[in-house]
């Protein structure tokens, strides 16, 4: 590459200590400064018990959904139907539990089993059929959108009430749906960092064809993680199932939760295209947009507006990612396009 | 790989899609993705009228070009960002936006409708400015951009109109989308919305045919060799975010004829609009495809829809029906798209390569390939387009 000395050179003179997860970590630390700030002046504690709580119930949701899509973008892939399962698995769970504490496992087991099932699918049109991931899961969550709003009028099911205390307790200020999130989030960054499978996600999603050409299978790695992503997707679906005690055709829907968790996986410092990133960034990600969502709510912020403040907060954070990873070598030969845009420009 | 050498002994010089007749060269075109679409809009069409013949008549064929011409304009406008490599999600919101700003600024006015819409077309060209800078200079990946800019867009619709139907433009504004040139022969009405589309698509023609066109596909297909050939590729890009802007400030213009003012309407535009593209052949990644074929993937959907309709299907399944077709209609073109990519290589040393990279599945250019092996590559892309 013509241009790799350049870059290098670049590259020695200004050498970040610190990792793109760290980052994400001073944003958030400074979110959670604004937001203390913030929250002193309208005359609350953001560090009372309830607040804190109140902030960690709000990331669970998305931590859930995030975690999954972290997986799915690493492999270089996208999902976008996950909001439609969350849909469909709180519906398919609240129906078969139908209030009766005896039902809790059989509806967890088949909600979580049929969101196996999508991810499945999913993984194979990615891989088999060589659909694009935007595409295939756009397509999957068109379907099952027909499918919800065909056979469910409205809400549906009922949780039991030992089911709805998992969205109800709280062990000291932390909710125990967010201990679940965190402990799912243990087991992918274990799974990515300890087993083999982890690393070929890595190796697929950052240049699959080099991945197929050092002998691996590109199949498996994107597939798991398509399973992986719609499961996690089935449990925030369960997680909502617990905290509504019913199960609703459009609550996934709702929450944009397919462009919100993409945006906390970007914001969480991995790359879009793949191969590039991990779980701690997206936690970071979520526990930012958390924050935000908690400072507005406090502040009174027409809902409305909030959105006009995320989607600037979302640009923002990530240009300054991307403009400091420009700054460092390509890890595979694609070549920072914006330095020369920005020589150009001026 | 050893190919370098043995195509040098086929016809040099001569491009894969200039040879055969006339005839053979239609025939290749119907068999790329690109084309097949308008084979698919066909055999549509001929089902609808077989379900209700009534729709094959002139008149209402007629009207039916003017009710999809907003998804189709939006379409073409979707396809220049598509084929740069690029996503645009904020199309829907910035339909909302131009709907809402007509609605509330133009009142019963009527000379305020052309100061408003030129307010509009400015309006439209700073989004995709903004869309098009932050993508290309601040390197945040599109996807993440036009997410944004959809967010905070419709964030801010909303507030402004506290998320209810305000305001109501004067009559003849709403005839840009709603009237047309009455007592035509045979069509009986020509609707204005047709016109502009037809405008629209030809101007879109001879804009991919002209260098821009051509060094957007190039952008699209390999940003690094078209910034080393030295083409501006930054600009190139973001003049692709301003065009996909302003047809959908097009199309808002003409959907507040036939949808009034409210600010649900335009929602869902942008992934109907890449729907429609990919439907087309476009490929997501960018580098392949047409602009009429997107175009055409546009009527395809919508006379699905219709079909649909007239079949007596509950508007319920229309979602899944569409999302079916999506995935199979990308399979196929994917299919089709590779085995096109290397008609005429009879070497057997070539073992067909799964193309993969970082941005998006089917780019030919396999990475590690020297600059050698991409002599036998006869589809260059922006002839692919020309001679389509």
């Amino acid at each position: 590459m013509s241009t790799s000395t350049t870059t290098t050179t670049t590259s020695t003179r200004r050498r970040a200590p610190i990792t793109s997860t760290g980052i994400v970590f001073v944003v958030l630390a400074l979110t959670i400064v604004a937001g203390a700030v913030l929250t002193a002046m309208s005359g609350r504690n953001f560090f009372s018990p309830g607040n804190i709580s109140a902030i960690l119930t709000g990331t669970s949701i998305l931590g859930f959904i995030a975690i999954g899509q972290t997986l799915v973008i690493l492999a270089g892939s996208l999902d976008l139907s996950v909001p439609y399962v969350t849909s469909l698995t709180s519906l398919v769970a609240g129906v078969i539990m139908a209030g009766q504490t005896s039902n809790i496992v059989l509806g967890v087991v088949v909600a979580l089993g049929v969101s196996a099932l999508i991810g499945l699918v999913n993984g194979l049109v990615v891989t088999l059929l060589d659909v694009h991931g935007f595409i295939a899961t756009l397509g999957m969550g068109l379907i099952l959108a027909g499918y919800l709003a065909t056979n469910y009028k409205g809400s549906a099911g009922s949780a039991p009430r030992d089911f709805r205390l998992i969205g109800a307790t709280n062990i000291g200020p932390v909710p125990v749906s967010t201990l679940i999130m965190l402990g799912c989030a243990l087991l992918v960054i274990l799974l990515l960092r300890r087993t083999r499978v982890g690393h070929h996600l890595y190796a697929v999603g950052g240049n699959r064809e080099v991945a197929r050409m050092s002998g691996l299978h590109t199949t498996t790695p994107v597939v798991l993680a398509h399973v992986l992503c719609s499961v996690l997707a089935g449990m925030a679906g369960l997680l909502l199932l617990a905290r509504l005690s019913v199960g609703s055709p459009t609550i996934g829907a709702q929450g944009g939760y397919d462009l919100m968790s993409i945006a906390a996986v970007v914001l969480g410092g991995t790359v879009l295209a793949g191969g590039k990133g991990n779980i701690l960034g997206t936690l970071g990600g979520v526990a930012i947009f958390a924050v935000m969502d908690n400072v507005m709510g406090v502040m009174e912020v027409n809902p409305f507006l909030k959105d006009v403040v995320r989607g600037v907060v979302i640009i923002a954070a990530v240009a300054v990612y991307a403009r400091r990873t420009s700054a460092r070598p390509p890890r595979f030969g694609k070549q920072p396009l914006g330095d020369r845009a920005l020589q150009e420009a001026s | 790989m050893s190919t370098g050498t043995t195509t040098y002994d086929q016809a040099p010089g001569l491009l894969a899609e200039r040879q055969g007749s006339r005839m053979q060269r239609l025939a290749r075109t119907l068999g790329t993705p690109g084309g097949a679409v308008f084979i698919l809009c066909g055999v549509l069409l001929a089902a609808v009228v077989a379900a209700n013949p009534n729709f094959g008549e002139p008149g209402s064929l007629i009207r039916f070009i003017g009710r999809t011409a907003p998804i189709t304009i939006a379409a073409m406008g979707q396809y220049f960002v598509i084929v740069a490599g690029e996503f645009d999600l904020s199309m829907g919101s910035v339909v909302t936006m131009q709907v809402v700003i007509s609605g509330n600024l133009i009142g019963q006015d009527e000379s305020r409708i052309l100061p408003v819409m030129l307010l509009m077309l400015v309006l439209g060209t700073l989004v995709g400015l903004v869309n098009g800078l932050a993508t290309t200079l601040l390197r945040v990946p599109s996807f993440i951009v036009t997410l944004g800019t959809m967010l905070a867009l419709s964030g801010l619709v909303l507030y402004l109109t506290g998320g209810a139907a305000t305001g109501n433009p004067v009559d003849s504004f709403r005839q840009i989308g709603r009237g047309g040139i009455r007592d035509v022969p045979v069509v009986d009405i020509i609707p204005y919305p047709a016109i502009i589309l037809v405008v629209l698509a030809v101007g879109a023609v001879l804009l991919m045919r002209r260098p821009y066109g051509r060094t957007l596909i190039a952008a699209g297909d390999n940003p690094d060799a078209t910034h080393l050939a030295g083409a501006p590729v930054w600009w190139v890009k973001t003049r692709a975010f301003i065009l996909s802007s302003l047809a959908a400030t097009v199309a808002g213009i003409i959907l507040v004829g036939y949808a009034g003012v409210h600010p649900s309407v335009g929602r869902g535009y942008e992934f109907t609009a890449i729907t429609a593209v990919v439907l087309g052949g476009v490929v997501l990644g960018g580098g392949r495809g047409w602009v009429l074929s997107a175009a055409a993937g546009a009527f395809a959907l919508e006379l699905l829809f219709t079909l649909l309709n007239f079949l007596g299907v509950a508007s319920t399944w229309r979602d899944t029906v569409q999302g079916v077709i999506i995935i199979l209609a990308v399979a196929a073109a994917g299919k089709a798209w590779r085995a096109g990519l290397r008609p005429r290589r009879r070497d057997p040393a070539t073992t067909p390569q799964t193309p993969g990279t970082t941005a998006g599945d089917t780019t030919p250019h396999t990475p590690g390939t020297t600059a050698g092996d991409t002599g036998p590559t006869p589809p260059v892309p922006g002839t692919t387009t020309g001679e389509n």
